[in-house]
């Protein structure tokens, strides 16, 4: 086990690495400075401008630098709010931002879990096909139309729920845990389906029935704990999504959470600001990923030998 | 060998359109296919034709689908937004499959320490969130669509050549191919006439699905304002102008969001079925 984390770390450093170069190039290789626009700045103003942000020095110094700051968490000031450091900004969207992810992937386990384990019971019978066409239905419409279409019915025509806003009025973290959790309410549905219908079929499933075990107790104790294992591997890759999901899921309901601030940054090209918040989302990728990668292999000890 | 193999052909066909999901699918996305290439012809209106004193009416004899808040004729947006979501979505696909199937054939082919140092960088760059990388591209270098078709394009080759790298290391060790060769059949007639027609099945199955991925992506870019620009229209631009103003004119959002989710779901639809027909394995069901 031991082995395995430091082979996937082995490969998730260099990756780590890779990002942080590419888009700090891709950033400066920019057309533009970030200063010139409006109205021009007097000399002198830009001198301490290219002094505060760190860009008298040649292009290698100023990217040893910058890697040298992230290592240590420091990603910066923001060019549009001079004020205030790329830091302090994440530090004040991430909780946000995970506390929405959070609801969306309990939402999304929750009705997932029951919805598969409904149709894994009575396979090929409407209690099946209802549920599943539900879920394709789910997967194949995307957060841009959910959200919006969403909003339109229970938040506009209905009146029901609160439309933008985080925290504010009772009842506005609905609408965006719904429109982010859904797609991923459908994968848990479709996984747990699959994982509990080879479950079902096994022999320990067939000796608990006849022990007489009530089938509530089949299902839940015995069934279920071998059934979710797919669903756990997903979960990596789906907190990843999620934190994806979050950049349009945010700007369709006006949520201060790190993904606006992600899409505003690269609106007002505020550099510094899309600097750290790429290589900051980057990170929290792949370190899902490897999360789940571990998972998994603890779950499951033929993917340990790989 | 001709008619045994027409015959599957035929009968995957057969197994295609008696799955009703996939023959609707398939008629969907003919229809707009033919749509977006005649759009020029049968559009109503010019696509940045706008009609200010008009402004946004609903749905009426002369704007079928009624006009968006500049009194532009929303029918004629969303049929050239058809062109531009249908254009990046197949071109990136085409893009994806050349670069997926060359390099997972090599690698499968060659085997080896080739094949281990290919298949090593495919893991490495699974690892990279190209997501955000687009978004970047996006921000800096304009909303270039070239440079959205390649960076989709080069994305979404992964998985491809995955597939076709396992397809054509599976194949070459099964007993038909040990037997054609064998028999002394050549190289070539070994991958034209058995690698390959047996390979194609999987890959026409995942190109097809990485089709509405990659639509998705567009329309999430044009969504957050980082794709496609107006007057120029693409779905996921309507649905955001849409998004904007649905509270007064429900038009603007429900008529795009339904043409793309159909879009969605008959691909996804096709992609399924073809899946089940083009594996002889999997039953009538």
């Amino acid at each position: 086990m031991i082995s395995l984390i430091l082979r996937r770390l082995a490969t998730a450093i260099p990756v780590l690495l890779a990002v942080i170069t590419l888009t700090f190039f891709m950033v400066h290789s920019a057309p533009g400075g970030p200063f010139d626009e409006e109205k021009a700045v007097s000399p002198e103003v830009l001198i301490k401008l290219n002094e505060r942000y760190n860009l008298n020095e040649p292009l290698m110094v100023q990217y040893f630098d910058y890697l040298g700051n992230v290592l240590q968490g420091d990603f910066g000031p923001s060019f549009r709010y001079p004020s205030r450091s790329v830091t302090e900004l994440i530090s004040i969207g991430l909780p946000i931002t995970f506390e929405l992810a959070l609801y969306a992937i309990l939402f999304a386990l929750m009705l997932g879990i029951i919805a598969g384990v409904v149709s894994s019971l009575r396979p090929n019978t409407a209690y099946d096909y209802i549920p599943m066409t539900v879920a394709m239905a789910g997967i194949c419409i995307p957060s841009i139309i959910l959200g919006p279409s969403l909003t339109l019915i229970f938040g506009i025509w209905l009146n029901w729920l609160p439309v933008t806003g985080w925290g504010d009025i009772p009842g506005d973290k609905i609408l965006p845990t719904i429109t982010l959790g859904t797609a991923y309410a459908a994968y848990c549905a479709r996984l747990t389906r699959g994982g509990m219908l080879e479950i079902l079929n096994q022999d320990f499933i067939r000796t608990a029935r006849a022990k007489g075990l009530s089938e509530f107790r089949v299902v839940v104790v015995h069934a279920l704990r071998g059934g979710l294992t797919p669903v756990i591997a997903f979960l990596g890759p789906a907190m990843a999504g999620l934190l994806a999901g979050s950049f349009v899921v945010e700007t369709i309901f006006g949520i201060p959470g790190l993904g606006r601030f992600y899409v505003e940054a690269a609106f007002n090209r505020d550099y510094t600001m899309i600097l750290g918040t790429s290589i900051f989302f980057s990170c929290l990728i792949i370190a899902f990923n490897l999360l789940s990668d571990l998972v998994a292999a603890s779950l499951n000890p033929r993917l340990r030998d790989q | 060998m001709n008619t045994s193999s027409s015959s599957l052909t035929k009968k995957a066909f057969e197994r295609l359109f008696s799955n009703k999901l996939s023959l609707f699918g398939g008629i969907y996305i003919l229809l707009l296919i033919t749509l977006a290439i005649i759009t020029p012809l049968i559009a109503p209106y010019d696509y940045a034709y706008q009609d200010l004193s008009l402004g946004p009416v609903g749905p009426t004899t002369d704007h079928l689908l009624g006009t968006d808040t500049l009194g532009r004729d929303l029918l004629t947006r969303m049929l050239y937004g058809s062109r531009i979501s249908l254009m990046v979505g197949f071109l990136a696909t085409m893009v994806a499959l050349v670069i997926g199937v060359l390099w997972g054939a090599i690698a499968g082919f060659l085997g080896g320490r080739v094949d281990a140092i290919m298949m090593r960088i495919v893991d490495i760059l699974y690892g990279i969130p190209f997501i955000i990388l687009i978004i970047l591209l996006m921000v800096i270098f304009g909303r270039n669509l070239v440079l959205l078709f390649m960076a989709i394009g080069a994305v979404e080759w992964l998985t491809m050549s995955r597939i076709v790298r396992s397809q054509v290391m599976s194949l070459s060790q099964q007993e038909f191919v040990l037997a054609a060769e064998a028999m002394g059949v050549s190289k070539k007639d070994i991958i034209s006439r058995h690698l390959i027609p047996n390979a194609i099945g999987p890959v026409i199955v995942y190109a097809t699905l990485t089709v509405p991925q990659i639509m998705l992506l567009e329309a999430f870019l044009s969504f957050l304002g980082l794709g496609v620009q107006a007057p120029m229209s693409s779905w996921g631009l309507l649905i955001r102008d849409g998004a904007v103003s649905m509270e007064e004119y429900w038009w603007l959002l429900v008529f795009p969001s339904l043409a793309f989710s159909l879009t969605l779901f008959s691909l996804n639809f096709i992609g399924d079925g073809l899946r089940d027909a083009l594996d002889p394995r999997t039953g009538p069901n």
